[in-house]
């Protein structure tokens, strides 16, 4: 009864829905349509908004415009990949000890892990160039890697101690009365029921590692072979032209891989993210 | 529970002991929980202090000195006094306040909209709630390539779709003017964190209690009623923080910024860390970089410290009610 809505209600509600949806999904839209379109037609005036001649040429050529294309795709995932693997070992000890444990300090050492939250790797810049300078690391792989990971700690280890807190302690404390090392318990017993939980913090942290690489990129790393693809992708920007169709079309094959990992998950996702921030 | 206790084979050697010794172990381990605990978080903990405290502690020093690439000397709070008395500078954090009032307003708004629309009982929310979510997990980078070529006067669609229906009468470059920059930025940041902003306002929603509802609709109460009573206070905490996380985010946003306009046209999308970014990066004048940057990290830390005490207030309220 409560839920029911009169007609014109209902006209307006949808109205407003393909209002919001039509902003939030315009640029993926107009990405796709330039994506299908020959570059001759992109550049005509008046604005046209349909061309005859859609196909998927750009897709084909995009590879020999850009002949590194698939070296940044590979970037990508692989700086991503070794930001979670980096990030979850130092999450996962972390999260379970402030997930199981009291202790003097927790909360204030806890409240200090998240105000890293406060601040973006924009701030640091300049002591990190000279970290990473020191250290060698400039220019490598690891220059993105470093401190990518760094700032997805704090939101790992909220996450995922959100998830241990539901695990219930009484198959660790057999454990211990068996005489299981701590560690031993944490490898054995807690982290196998952990898995469903550390698939979504993983996910996230790499979701975000993904979305995030461009300032590190363009700040820390001057290494053509060493770039992610949202860098690289200012290859098609030459000095003539924009090849914007081919542009559009390598964005949209670099945000596929995410677009699919989010689609499977994206249940799981969404409530393990918000469950933190709600439950009070 | 014995079931679980039978897989940890390789233990069974200590299972013999005593009653009492296994009570006396228990206790060990009871007392050096803490030390375990600390044990678990020192790599975390370390590995934040090299990557971020040490950097933090860094940029404070530089902010100190006239470091560029040449070297460093110690120059007290020059830079800071510069910094102040610097007409420029004065218009950059202004601005940033302007672009983060703006951009956050919009963002709790709209998400508060937004929120309120995939929470409605309408056939096709969950496919609704799917799609509001891409430009939160594609690569912020790779969006703002697309907002690029959406704000492109002469082959854009807006600039197009605006001359069709006779709003402009010719093609207008977006990006290319002081005001219109700066508002297209806002409009691309906004669409860059609200998703973010409407899954959690949605997600606190659904956590209302529905007998909330069913009492006030009972006794009469419009939906806008029951929306402003019921449904407002119930999520206020999750507003309150969804505002606080904008505003840190919008703060620090970046890559919007540098890909649309790098900071222009003639400093009008220049925000604090567009600022920074410049001074330290561009232009190697690492000791003035860092000034800005200790000016950026302060304000942060205000506005941190006023979310945590709105949000021990409302607890209170809360739990006195």
């Amino acid at each position: 009864m409560m839920d029911r809505y009169s007609l014109p209600h209902k006209v307006f509600l949808y109205f407003c829905v393909v209002l919001f949806l039509g902003f939030i999904l315009l640029p993926f839209f107009e990405m796709f349509m330039t994506s299908l379109r020959p570059l001759e037609h992109l550049f005509r005036s008046p604005y046209q908004f349909w061309s005859d001649d859609f196909s998927f040429k750009a897709y084909s050529q995009m590879w020999e415009t850009v002949p590194m294309l698939p070296r940044y795709i590979a970037n990508s995932m692989l700086i991503s990949i070794s930001v979670t693997a980096l990030a979850l070992a130092f999450v996962i000890p972390a999260a379970y000890a402030y997930a199981r444990f009291d202790f003097k300090g927790k909360s204030l050492s806890l409240g200090i892990f998240l105000a890293v939250n406060m601040f973006s790797g924009a701030v640091l810049l300049i002591p990190l160039y000279k970290l990473l300078r020191n250290y060698g690391l400039l220019n490598t792989y690891f220059a993105m890697i470093v401190p990518g990971a760094a700032f997805l700690v704090p939101m790992g280890i909220w996450l995922l101690k959100s998830y241990l807190e539901k695990i219930p302690r009484e198959l660790e404390e057999a454990a211990f009365m068996d005489g299981a090392s701590r560690l031993y318990t944490l490898r054995r017993v807690v982290l196998p029921l952990a898995v469903p939980g550390l698939i979504v913090v993983g996910v996230a942290v790499f979701l975000s590692a993904y979305a995030q690489q461009f300032l590190f990129a363009i700040t820390f790393n001057s290494v053509k072979e060493f770039m992610p693809l949202p860098a690289g992708i200012l290859e098609f920007i030459g000095y003539q032209s924009v090849k914007w169709n081919q542009m559009m079309a390598a964005s949209i094959v670099g945000i596929l891989p995410v677009l699919v990992i989010f689609l499977f998950l994206q249940r799981y996702l969404v409530a393990g993210l918000t469950a933190g921030a709600i439950k009070e | 529970m014995t079931h679980a206790s039978e897989d940890l084979l390789p233990y069974q050697g200590e299972r013999g002991g005593s009653a009492q010794k296994k009570q006396g172990m228990l206790q060990g381990l009871m007392r050096s929980q803490a030390t375990f605990a600390w044990l678990l978080i020192a790599p975390a903990a370390l590995y934040l202090v090299l990557v971020v405290a040490w950097p933090l502690v860094e940029t404070v020093r530089l902010s100190f000195t006239n470091a560029n690439i040449g070297g460093e000397a110690y120059i007290g709070t020059a830079n800071y006094e510069k910094l102040l008395s610097s007409r420029k500078f004065g218009q950059t954090v202004s601005r940033t306040f302007y672009w983060m009032f703006l951009s956050v307003s919009f963002k709790i708004i709209f998400g508060l909209i937004g929120a309120t629309l995939l929470n409605a009982a309408i056939p096709g929310r969950a496919l609704f709630r799917m799609l509001v979510m891409p430009p939160w997990i594609v690569p912020v980078a790779i969006g703002c390539f697309g907002w690029l070529w959406l704000y492109n006067g002469h082959f854009g669609i807006i600039s197009g779709a605006l001359q069709y229906i006779g709003i402009l009468d010719g093609p207008f470059e977006f990006l290319a003017y002081k005001q219109s920059a700066f508002y297209s930025a806002v409009v691309t940041d906004v669409w860059v964190g609200l998703p973010m902003v409407t899954i959690f306002m949605l997600a606190a929603m659904q956590g209302v209690p529905r007998d909330l509802y069913e009492a006030a609709y009972v006794d009469g109460a419009s939906r806008w009623y029951r929306f402003r009573r019921i449904t407002i206070p119930q999520i206020l905490p999750v507003i309150i923080t969804m505002s606080i996380l904008s505003i840190i985010w919008t703060f620090n946003s970046f890559e919007i910024i540098w890909i649309l306009t790098e900071g222009g046209p003639r400093s009008a999308t220049t925000t604090l860390i567009i600022d920074t970014y410049k001074m330290a990066i561009a232009n190697f004048k690492f000791g003035q970089g860092a000034a800005r940057a200790v000016i950026v990290v302060t304000l942060l830390s205000v506005f941190s410290l006023v979310y945590l005490f709105a949000l021990h207030q409302i607890k209170k309220r809360f739990e006195a009610a």
